[in-house]
């Protein structure tokens, strides 16, 4: 993985006395919070309901174990003991105190992390496929090509007041774990038929109160063009994003209102006139970087493990662990593991400070040195070799890490939602909790197969509701909690935005509306393998709408 | 009461700021706004004496006066508040793409913790009304960094030592 040298390590630094100056500005008073809100925020310090919050960036989703364990330590030291895992790929924590903040920065820093463009309308962190590296599908690693992204964004003079919040995703893969089409800019890294590496560009994909699968701009864009490309697309959107709505001002908007073609006149001019200047890459520098990702020193292993074999047959649980969190690896003999931070009844992507602790030590010991966040707020073991499965498996039930519930219906999406976030409007943790409760038994949990449930708290859409195959989002009528149900989500290489079913449900009624969504998938399903987006797709709303609203059929 | 600073040091101004239907002196510095600009633009570009400036608000774009900048010799570009970017990108724009090369002024909400990046994306001159910039100013504290991950206006800034990496960039 990528490493600082001298360079970062003095940029991330003097970047931790300047905040330190600008905290104690606004405690001088020097500063009002107006003033310090844009200079924090691109700190990644927010202001919750309760307390400030702290998200700290982990591009694209990687982190070694040191840096899990300084999470710990800072869950440990400067907050509640626990820290939440988000759908950004990124760790939040929610009790810190405005004046340790530099010292939290500081902290971050030794461990070559920071939280610098977590949060503002600034580009935010880019994410990645969590599985780069190791998934047995993927072209090319989409790491390198993130992590250029991530220092040419960084502090980039021009770019850090723009009309709105911008996110790059990077995938590597034809099949999107990233959702990759739902933000700003979309980059799927691909090889032409002469073998060289390129890029597919997609812009103008969101979520939010008006979600839109993103655009394909580019089919083809050199790998050498990646920054200059960026740099016209940001260029025009600072230039021409509305400001005077803050809903209206992300790009798919204006990509939507100006139009494909007549955006994509001007970037390309935009472009046309900056290629072969600055930004050009030269292949000698994205290989420097790609070397940082080269991948480990893996044993020449046979692909089936026979104590594996034996384990699994010896013990159930572990076997059904194997089944649901373990995928193929790449490389034979190894296997990528998914660390469910979804035990029955707690909130999605929580860690205290001791399962940090273990998922570092067992990153050490049987990861070669690396861990990855999930946008669906689980970690993930990248490189285990299938003889070590087991101690893994006994070690994460131990910390209560061990729920074999990846990819079904309580490995729920849900965002932080009104119990802390001070733009929700509905609680979502509860939901998931309750959720979580009512499908506990595994066996049922497996009979629904692969499901994602995904949950949030207002219409900014942070847990992803519009691409989940049930999608609940919670808004406040008239100060009840109400939350409207929608089906069909995806957030994969089909992408497509859920469709809102009808009126909403109460906090006491979501529970057995889902209950009814599934017992009719169930009901209607062509066979046990058909999963519930393809019998959604197949049989489309209304068989749920009836099951859901019986009344309006006999009217 | 603004402070004037041209290239990092305070400065007395000599252009006189014209609005409205006012008319133009013929012998001094003006700066003009766009639509006096747009509405007196034969006259303004063939005056005798008397340098030219354009002051642009957030909304206008650098197309209007893009043909005219050989006989233009200042462009001020308004930034209505701390968190409208948009005078960055026109800045960068009137450097990298029109080669200008006269004064660019920022001018309205201008704040010390953004002058670095004005001046990495094209501004020279900085008009300020914020006390505490003022005096950071002052002390030639412009709370930026010496560091930079993306090269920025030409000229400005080093190619940096680290090695394989063409877009970091170092202070001079």
């Amino acid at each position: 993985m990528y490493r600082y040298d001298e360079f970062d390590r003095e940029f991330v630094t003097s970047r931790v006395a300047q905040f330190r100056d600008q905290v104690e500005r606004r405690v001088s008073g020097e500063l009002t919070e107006d003033n310090f809100k844009p200079l924090r925020l691109q700190n990644g310090v927010y202001l919750q309901l309760h307390a400030y919050m702290l998200r700290v960036a982990v591009p694209y989703g990687t982190l070694n174990s040191s840096q899990m364990r300084m999470l710990g330590h800072i869950a440990r030291k400067y907050d509640r003991d626990y820290g939440h895992f988000t759908t950004r790929q990124n760790i939040q924590f929610n009790w810190p105190k405005l004046a340790d903040i530099p010292d939290i920065l500081e902290d971050l820093a030794s461990v070559e992390m920071h939280a610098i463009q977590t949060s503002g309308n600034c580009i935010r962190n880019v994410t990645a496929d969590h599985l780069a590296g190791a998934a047995a599908d993927e072209v090319a690693d989409p790491r390198p090509y993130a992590e250029i992204l991530r220092q040419w964004s960084t502090i980039h003079p021009e770019f850090l007041f723009l009309p709105r919040k911008f996110k790059i995703a990077v995938i590597g893969s034809p099949n999107d774990r990233a959702a990759m089409q739902f933000h700003d800019i979309g980059l799927e890294v691909r090889k032409n038929d002469a073998g060289e590496l390129g890029l597919r560009v997609f812009v103008g994909g969101g979520l939010g109160r008006t979600p839109m699968i993103g655009k394909m701009i580019r089919d083809w864009l050199p790998e050498e063009d990646m920054l200059s490309y960026c740099e016209a697309i940001l260029r025009v959107y600072n230039l021409y994003g509305r400001r005077d709505n803050k809903y209206k001002a992300r790009i798919k908007i204006l990509v939507h209102e100006t139009g494909l073609d007549d955006l994509k006149k001007d970037i390309e001019a935009e472009f046309e006139r900056i290629k072969d200047g600055v930004l050009k890459l030269p292949d000698e520098d994205v290989a420097a970087i790609a070397a940082y990702f080269a991948p480990s020193e893996f044993a020449d292993l046979p692909a089936k493990d026979d104590g594996l074999e034996q384990a699994k047959l010896d013990n159930r649980s572990f076997a059904r662990w194997v089944d649901r969190n373990v995928v193929e690896h790449a490389q034979s003999g190894y296997a990528i593991v998914t660390v469910a931070l979804k035990g029955t009844g707690e909130a999605p992507g929580d860690a205290t400070s001791a399962q940090m602790d273990v998922l570092a030590d067992l990153g050490e010991k049987y990861s070669f040195d690396e861990l990855r966040v999930s946008h669906e707020q689980n970690v993930i073991l990248p490189h285990v070799q299938l003889s070590d499965l087991k101690a893994v498996y006994d070690a994460l039930l131990e910390a209560g890490m061990a729920s074999a519930n990846a990819g079904l219906i309580t490995d729920i999406i849900a965002c932080p939602g009104l119990d802390y976030c001070a733009l929700a409007t509905a609680r979502s943790i509860p939901v998931a909790q309750e959720l979580s409760q009512r499908f506990a038994d595994l066996d049922c949990q497996n009979d629904i197969g692969d499901l994602k449930l995904k949950i949030s708290g207002c219409i900014n859409a942070c847990g992803h509701h519009h691409v989940g195959h049930i999608g609940i989002l919670g808004v406040d009528r008239r100060g009840e909690e109400l939350y409207q149900v929608t089906l069909g989500g995806s957030g994969d290489e089909q992408a497509a935005v859920g469709e809102i079913i009808g009126r909403g449900f109460s906090k006491d009624e979501i529970g057995d509306a889902v209950e009814t969504i599934v017992d009719t998938y169930l009901a209607r399903r062509l066979s046990d393998d058909e999963a519930f987006l393809e019998t959604y797709r197949r049989l489309g709303p209304q068989p749920f709408k009836d099951a859901l609203y019986p009344a309006k059929e006999t009217a | 009461m603004t402070t004037l600073f041209i290239d990092g040091a305070v400065a007395e101004d000599p252009w006189v700021s014209i609005d409205g239907e006012q008319p133009v002196p013929e012998a001094e510095d003006v700066i003009v706004s766009l639509a006096l600009f747009e509405a007196q633009r034969h006259a303004l570009l063939t005056r005798n004496e008397g340098r030219l400036g354009v002051y642009l608000e957030a909304d206008d774009q650098i197309d209007a006066i893009a043909d005219d900048l050989g006989k233009i010799d200042l462009v001020a570009l308004d930034f209505p508040s701390f968190a409208d970017g948009r005078a960055f990108s026109k800045a960068r724009l009137l450097r990298d793409r029109h080669g200008f090369a006269g004064e660019i002024r920022a001018t309205g909400d201008v704040r010390i913790d953004q002058v670095q990046h004005m001046r990495r994306s094209g501004f020279n001159a900085l008009a300020v009304h914020h006390q505490p910039t003022v005096d950071s100013l002052m002390e030639i504290k412009d709370a930026g960094l010496n560091l930079f991950y993306q090269p920025a206006i030409e000229g400005a800034e080093a190619r940096s030592s680290s090695g394989g990496r063409s877009w970091a960039r170092r202070a001079l």
